[in-house]
């Protein structure tokens, strides 16, 4: 995967964990909680998704790395750079 | 279906109620090998449903409280659809159409908007309504989530902006009856807890009432593949060297599992780890004491062509406040009138209804004969029927049918010592026993309500199995 695959896996996540937030709109460098609503919870789920859909791992002192599409996509991409994009699992 | 108990799993829970099958269905979600058992063949919990003369009946919920609109963001009922995954349009809410606290001589009304009860303060409590302002604005921005450790109580807290102990034990009423495991009053963040979920928030119910809930919940759940076993009761929770590694069944048959998340309330749970356990936290200075009496009537007629409307009145029939166990076996000095009609867009049901809810003794329905127990069930209905006439029509005349739940058939239903409705006064927010891998969820959590359930099933599910850094 690309880093502009993972940001689409990202935010696919996000619409599936938050179907009532508007991903289409949301950029790269701002942190993803500024600009729409998602708790510890909710990004919990986004941890989770990764780990269910690609078997990546992130651990928990890794957490901040997911602050914004762009970190998502610099820490995520050695992790999945072999996986292959799953949309609307 | 009957799923029999598997030999292992990952993750086991203890009760097939809302916090249960919530936290089930987080595990399931990702995966997990989880299996949710209950000693019933219902799910439900403490909220079920039953059928009795060919009528549909709900145990429990009078209201789902912590009612907000679709979108309302970072509030309870909407952090657990989304957590659930459950569409808000699935749980079909009827808002309901006001309710009251009522004493003799002075009642406040209230509704989802908040504005009423403000209003109403400001016309019948004048020189408070500054000192309800800053309260409502202070509480506005207070966190709410449980809290355990030192029990702070909310009158005191209470009298650093209101000064008529009049305003206090009307504010207090609704609170109390729905969700304190202590006589007269109230711990502090429960009481924050339960003033959002009642006042800022507010009072629905779900077309269909709980077996919709329960549908939602037992069917995401097993979509899933989430195992639920019935009829298995827990007889012992198994450990070695602190750890919980497993149960007993009531049918002596062993699951060994890596956690345990029981809702069966603290006290309960440690008495199922052994006799050394039990001893060290007895029921009798650890459990709670408040439990409940209700009687369900259905009526001929609506109980709007008896001239009330209301939703839910929480009555007083003294001057000041009385909440405490009774000395006898039920109390009609204050109590809970709660029409299940009163709602928008509700089906059939049972046909029209009322339910009257008293204090109970927490010892005294268990040491009664058949005969005894009859009548004093049938006592419990006269007696609170007469006592209400100053708040609510006499249906005496109208009523086709009573179904009367005591003390009894709660313990028999959730297993809380005494039929405990709000578990024990010591909350345990972190879900943390002294044994390690089993947890608490549900009961004895501080969570609130039905919402307050699901929503503490799954922050312990995340909290000790999804392995989350930080609480709900």
């Amino acid at each position: 995967m690309t880093k502009e695959d993972i940001v689409l896996a990202i935010k696919d996540i996000i619409a599936t964990i938050a179907p009532d937030e508007e991903t289409g709109g949301l950029t790269m460098t701002e942190p993803l909680r500024d600009q729409i609503e998602l708790d510890s919870m909710d990004f919990l789920d986004i941890v989770m998704e990764l780990r269910k859909r690609y078997g990546v791992v992130v651990p928990e002192e890794d957490y901040g790395e997911l602050a914004t599409l762009q970190s998502c996509a610099d820490y995520l991409a050695p992790h999945m750079a072999d996986k292959e994009l799953k949309i609307g699992v | 279906m009957v799923l029999a108990a598997p030999e292992s799993c990952e993750t086991l829970i203890i009760g097939a109620g809302m916090s249960g099958l919530a936290a089930g269905i987080r595990l399931a979600q990702y995966d997990h090998d989880v299996v949710v058992l209950d000693r019933h063949s219902l799910w439900g919990g403490l909220n079920s449903f039953y059928k009795k003369a060919g009528k549909p009946f709900d145990v429990g919920l009078h209201a789902l409280t912590n009612f907000v609109p679709k979108g309302t963001r970072g509030r309870p009922l909407t952090r657990i659809l989304r957590q659930l995954r459950i569409p808000y349009e699935a749980l079909q809410l009827g808002q309901q159409w006001g309710s009251e606290s009522a004493f003799p001589d002075v009642k406040l009304a209230f509704s989802n908007d908040f504005e009423l009860l403000r209003s109403e303060v400001a016309t019948k409590f004048p020189a408070e309504i500054d000192g309800f302002d800053r309260l409502s604005r202070y509480l506005a921005d207070y966190p709410d989530l449980p809290s355990g450790g030192e029990l702070v109580m909310a009158r005191p807290r209470l009298r650093e902006y209101l000064r008529d102990e009049r305003l206090i034990d009307l504010l207090l009423l609704p609170i109390l009856y729905y969700g304190s495991p202590t006589p007269d009053d109230i711990e502090w963040s429960s009481f924050v807890v339960l003033w959002k979920s009642l006042y800022e928030e507010g009072f629905a119910k779900p077309r269909g009432g709980v077996r919709t809930i329960l549908s939602l919940l037992r069917n995401r759940y097993r979509e899933l593949g989430g195992r639920l076993c019935m009829n298995q009761g827990v007889a012992a929770i198994l450990h070695r060297a602190g750890r919980a590694v497993g149960v007993r069944l009531d049918d002596g048959r062993e699951i060994r599992c890596e956690r345990i998340l029981s809702s069966a309330g603290f006290v309960e749970t440690m008495a199922l780890c052994g006799s050394e356990w039990e001893e060290r936290f007895p029921a009798q200075t650890h459990a709670g004491r408040m439990t409940f009496v209700e009687c369900i009537s259905v009526l001929d007629r609506p109980v709007t062509d008896l001239g009330h409307d209301q939703t839910i009145t929480f009555f007083n029939t003294s001057e000041r406040l009385a909440y405490r166990p009774p000395a006898a076996p039920y109390d009609t000095a204050s109590g809970v009138i709660c029409c299940p009609d009163h709602y928008e867009d509700q089906d059939e049901g049972c046909g029209p209804a009322l339910r009257l809810t008293l204090r109970a003794h927490p010892e005294a329905w268990f040491e009664m004969t058949p005969e005894q127990y009859a009548a004093q069930k049938e006592a419990a209905w006269r007696d609170g029927h007469a006592a209400i006439l100053p708040f609510a029509p006499d249906i005496r005349p109208h009523t086709t049918f009573v179904d009367t739940f005591t003390p009894r058939t709660i313990a028999h239903f959730t297993g809380h010592t005494f039929g405990v409705v709000y578990g024990s006064p010591q909350k345990h927010p972190e879900g943390l026993t002294p044994l390690s891998q089993l947890f608490l969820c549900g009961t004895d959590q501080g969570f609130l309500g039905i919402v307050g359930a699901m929503l503490s099933g799954i922050a312990m599910a995340n909290r000790h199995a999804l392995g989350a850094a930080s609480p709900a």
